[in-house]
């Protein structure tokens, strides 16, 4: 099974500055102001190439970023990094920075 | 309103009116030297009685003007002049969208600005003061306005408001034509204000670059210390200590994080006065080299 697709508002509708780390980032749609930690902003970057499931998600941040813990390699077990990206996927969607097509 | 008086405070021009005559004569004694504004007022702040019979009888102010906050309790006479300044406050805090407000007293020095930032009790408004009238230009001590186009910090040399154990501090420090009458058994304790000195009354239109932002923090057995704040730490307590922040959307956003990013920013703890103005005249020199 594929997994649910999640999208998010284009770059052009978020500004952000790095903050030591982390990444301040102001939300037009929404006037609200988040403060996210890695992976967040990699996620939002992510899916500014589009809308797309968790597993493409995490490959699109592999193309530009070392990610520690297991790929997936047929297996039934989910890999480390699939699972916390899911969680952090799931916090964007309640921020309502990410939602799901 | 019967009684009034305009003042220009910076890049801000306020009226205050009232039903009764003492709180703006106490006003327009205590803002003596101020210019009067050339445009139109930016807000109005009215003293006015609660109710129609408390303009006699056990004589009250409610604090209201173009913004209220409602549920406020009114303020007896006697403390008209607080009122008075609770009431420029309010306006402020709640309708004022030229700059970006930031809780905070600020100071300057070779053209550059010292941010202080803090819970109340923090020394804030003591600590500026005492720097005022110890070889910096006081630029303020309630709100720091940070301009939206370049960054700069724009005076806004209000009187001071001294509170409890400060007082004696500053009345050793400066002439006594300066300071307000003494205000007691306020909401607040003790208070007594402060008119900013010549220098800074003249300067009221002088903005600086911010070069640094502090965050002292006071207690009696808090040996000094000094800590360097994250920018991400900084960028929250300032969002915190903004009562338009919300309010500017992007605005606030962007000239919060273009100062954030560009200004160094120190936590200090200290346990008596002297011990902070060391520790502010040493991070400043720290920060010349």
């Amino acid at each position: 099974m594929a997994g649910p697709r999640f999208t998010a508002d284009p770059p052009d509708m978020m500004r952000t500055v790095e903050l030591d780390g982390l990444t301040a980032l102001f939300h037009l749609p929404s006037g609200t102001t988040h403060i996210l930690a890695p992976p967040a902003p990699q996620i939002l970057a992510a899916l500014a190439d589009g809308p797309a499931t968790a597993p493409t998600i995490l490959a699109r941040i592999r193309r530009a970023f070392d990610v520690e813990g297991p790929r997936r390699s047929g297996g039934q077990r989910r890999s480390g990094a699939l699972a916390v990206l899911e969680t952090r996927i799931a916090e964007l969607e309640a921020a309502g920075l990410v939602s799901r097509l | 309103m019967r009684h009034q008086v305009q003042l220009q405070i910076g890049p801000v021009a306020l009226r205050v009116g009232s039903q009764w005559a003492g709180p703006i004569k106490a006003l327009t004694r205590l803002y003596e030297g101020y210019p009067e504004p050339e445009a139109p007022c930016d807000f109005t702040v009215r003293l006015e009685p609660d109710k129609p019979w408390r303009r006699w009888i056990r004589p009250s102010v409610a604090v209201g003007g173009d913004y209220r906050l409602p549920g406020s309790v009114p303020l007896a006479l006697r403390h008209g002049l607080l009122a008075a300044e609770l009431g420029m406050n309010l306006q402020m805090a709640l309708g004022h969208k030229r700059h970006l407000l930031l809780h905070a007293s600020s100071v300057e020095r070779d053209g550059r600005a010292l941010l202080m930032t803090g819970e109340s009790g923090a020394g804030k408004s003591t600590l500026a003061a005492l720097l005022g009238e110890r070889g910096w230009r006081l630029m303020g001590d309630e709100f720091a306005l940070l301009d939206l186009d370049d960054g700069t910090l724009h005076p806004f040399p209000r009187a001071i408001s001294l509170k409890n154990g400060s007082i004696a501090m500053l009345e050793t420090e400066v002439e006594g034509r300066r300071l307000g009458p003494r205000l007691d058994g306020t909401p607040k304790g003790v208070i007594r204000h402060l008119r900013p000195n010549a220098g800074a009354i003249a300067a009221m239109a002088e903005r600086a670059a911010p070069a640094l932002i502090l965050f002292p923090r006071f207690g009696a057995d808090l040996a000094p210390a000094v800590r360097k704040v994250g920018a991400a730490e900084v960028f929250v307590r300032l969002t915190q200590a903004s009562t338009n922040y919300v309010t500017l959307g992007e605005r606030g956003f962007d000239a919060l994080t273009r100062l954030v990013v560009s200004t160094p920013a120190r936590a200090i703890d200290y346990h008596d006065t002297a011990n902070a103005l060391a520790l502010v005249e040493g991070l400043w020199a720290d920060l010349a080299r």
